[in-house]
């Protein structure tokens, strides 16, 4: 019998998937530790809708009336902030999660549309930098590879609090990651599991990070933008806080959002969608009288053009991408279709980032799959990659007559179901209607 | 050359000590300190600074080279993420003293509260006094040495970073464990101790140092997480 055959029910409850990971788990004793981000089905941007201009509105030209893409962030009290050329950033990704080829892949790519990229939880690599124009300096819990010298090369510096995947987690690196370089950086024994704390080690809550955040821009003179990165949960009281303790700008990261490796009951369970999360922090920071003085960056799942105009609508003023810039890279390609049958996965289906055996070369630090990723050319596909998400975005705000991303808005969008509706507060398409607006 | 925080900002006061370099060498007094924050942080110059009076947060954060000496208490997080130099303490600390220093030394003659050391990566620090709870917590390099006594968790998911009690331990945390005081600890000891200026005999500490149990996950060791 198949699966197909009549007569076989399969239970909504215990379904396959369930059951599977019952076995694993009295196989092994342990909860499974996986990469990516979400799987299950989830309100997303697909659920929003634009309303085209036709009689009421006046659209652009398609190729021949401008729609600008840049970006300024961190103005609120940086003497640098950056000046992007598109609205995609790339998104905090460690090296040791990743291969420093992919890290430098990631830096050449950004770099060459005039964007930003991020460093992560095991400090700055030479390769980054050198490749990256824009570069922005996490400064997380674990404070892994932390130095005032690296700290005032960046042009900009992310505090991490959370991430969409594990708000309320720390990092983790299993010890097959842990080679000697990863090591050095992190001043870690080779080959343990390295779990980081979820809480920073010299402050806690919104009072002592304004000190500490006044302590980084005296490190650095006051001369670049300091952000705050915070994983969607309480985002409006959060936003809020994140703003009084002297953010530059707000990293929002939804749970769709990427990881390296998380408990899967973590990344599945915790969090919020990271469409439910954009309306809440627009709305305080309209409250505080700060949108658009703070800078708003959105980042889980997001992978086309439709998606980064849609977050702009809704208030957004750039994005962030990760899993999809590994994509980009090359990650669950089917040329590796071999490969991830030996591993009993397929290409599609990858997320064991914590294992370090990805034969894409890109969340792994095994020399020789690492060197399956060529730097430069991963670096063309990305920037080939998010300029087809800015024309897309470009080309839907046109059809909006938007001449400008960030003039796109809320009343651009209707959402096709009554969920998405009430998460991004925008009318069902072919009403007015808002479930819970006041 | 002296800086009066009555009259000058510490904006001012950081600009200055950022403004030297290596080939800087002499004195710097900072006075009417006040508890300001972040005072003589992100210096790197072989520069001796001394505070007169209490110093609030951060103070000598991500110090490099410098010889800093603050004439009373300082706040949370003193010479955080420090990677050189000296920083002393005259006073007490408040929590996190040294968090994740890399490198140099940070002498403490009074106490200092919670989670001194925590995340240490390599630098050391001496404490005269006694150290609050879950102090050296995720320690992974350097040396900590406690005159007094220390709180509850000490050294909880410890890496490698060593901790000498002379104290009371009121209780130690995940994987960590008292171990064999050796020579070479004894003698690394001695060379803290004359360093910081401490009169005590290594003999009289206890070494503590992590039992490396839960450095890989295993699920019979599950109950310790």
């Amino acid at each position: 019998m198949t699966k197909e055959s009549p007569g076989l029910r399969e239970s909504a409850t215990f379904t396959r998937d369930v059951i599977a990971e019952i076995h694993r788990a009295a196989e092994t004793g342990i909860y499974d530790i996986r990469g990516f981000g979400a799987k299950r089905v989830l309100p997303n941007f697909d659920d929003l809708l634009f309303l085209g201009a036709s009689m009421s509105r006046y659209p652009l030209e398609g190729y021949r009336e401008r729609c600008e893409t840049d970006v300024v962030l961190g103005n609120r009290f940086a003497k640098n902030p950056l000046h992007l050329d598109i609205p995609i950033t790339i998104a905090g990704m460690s090296f040791g999660s990743l291969s420093a080829q992919a890290k430098e892949a990631l830096g050449r790519g950004a770099s060459e549309v005039g964007t930003s990229t991020t460093t992560g939880d095991g400090g700055m690599t030479p390769e980054e930098r050198g490749q990256s124009k824009h570069l922005v300096y996490q400064c997380l819990p674990s404070r892994y590879g932390m130095n005032p010298d690296d700290l005032r090369k960046a042009d900009a510096i992310e505090v991490v609090l959370g991430q969409g995947a594990k708000p309320g987690g720390g990092g983790m690196l299993l010890g097959q990651k842990i080679t000697d370089r990863v090591a050095k950086m992190r001043t870690l024994p080779k080959g343990i599991d390295q779990r980081s704390a979820c809480r920073h080690p010299d402050w806690t809550g919104p009072d002592d990070l304004t000190i500490k955040i006044q302590e980084l821009r005296e490190i650095t003179d006051w001369k670049v933008p300091v952000y705050i990165k915070i994983g969607a949960s309480r985002t409006y009281f959060d936003t809020m806080l994140a703003v009084k303790s002297g953010a530059d700008v707000i990293v929002l990261d939804g749970m769709q959002g990427g990881t390296a490796a998380t408990q899967e009951v973590f990344i599945e369970h915790v969090g919020i969608p990271t469409l439910a999360a954009v309306p809440q922090a627009v709305e305080a920071l309209n409250e505080l009288g700060m949108h658009r003085n703070v800078q708003l960056i959105v980042s889980g799942g997001i992978r086309n053009g439709a998606d980064v105009a849609k977050c702009m609508a809704l208030g957004a003023d750039a994005v962030s991408i990760g899993t999809a810039a590994l994509i980009a890279l090359g990650c669950n390609h089917p040329k590796w279709q071999t490969d991830y049958e030996e591993m009993g996965t397929a290409a599609g289906y990858y997320d064991d980032y914590q294992d370090g055996r990805d034969p894409a070369g890109i969340s792994t630090q095994d020399p020789e799959l690492a060197a399956r990723l060529d730097p430069v050319v991963g670096g063309r596909k990305l920037a080939n990659y998010l300029r087809v998400m800015t024309l897309e975005a470009q080309t839907l705000a046109r059809a909006c007559g938007k001449s400008h991303l960030h003039n796109l808005e809320p009343e651009d969008l209707v959402a096709l179901t009554i969920e998405a509706a009430a998460m991004a507060r925008v009318p069902l398409a072919g009403t007015n209607w808002i479930p819970g607006a006041k | 050359m002296d800086f009066d925080l009555k009259t000058v900002s510490v904006r001012d006061l950081n600009q200055a000590l950022h403004d030297m370099d290596e080939t800087t060498t002499g004195e710097v007094t900072v006075l009417n300190p006040d508890g300001c924050h972040a005072l003589a942080c992100g210096i790197d110059a072989p520069i001796n600074v001394n505070i007169k009076g209490h110093a609030g947060y951060y103070c000598s954060g991500m110090n490099k080279q410098a010889r800093v000496t603050i004439y009373g208490n300082v706040g949370v997080g003193v010479a955080e993420n420090m990677m050189s130099g000296t920083v002393r303490v005259k006073g007490n600390a408040s929590q996190s003293a040294g968090a994740t220093a890399h490198g140099g030394i940070l002498v403490i003659e009074g106490d200092a509260a919670a989670r001194c050391g925590v995340s240490l990566k390599g630098a050391d620090i001496v404490v005269k006094g006694s150290i609050g709870h879950m102090s050296a917590f995720m320690a992974q390099a350097g040396r900590i040495v406690v005159c007094g006594d220390a709180g509850a968790d000490l050294g909880d998911s410890l890496y490698e970073a060593r901790i000498y009690v002379k104290g009371k331990v009121a209780s130690l945390g995940s994987d960590c464990v008292a171990k064999e005081m050796c020579n070479e600890h004894l003698a690394e000891l001695k060379g803290l101790l004359e360093v910081a200026g401490a009169d005590a005999d290594p003999a009289a500490f206890t070494r503590y140092g992590s039992a490396r149990e839960l450095y890989n996950f295993k699920i019979d060791k599950s109950s310790a997480y």
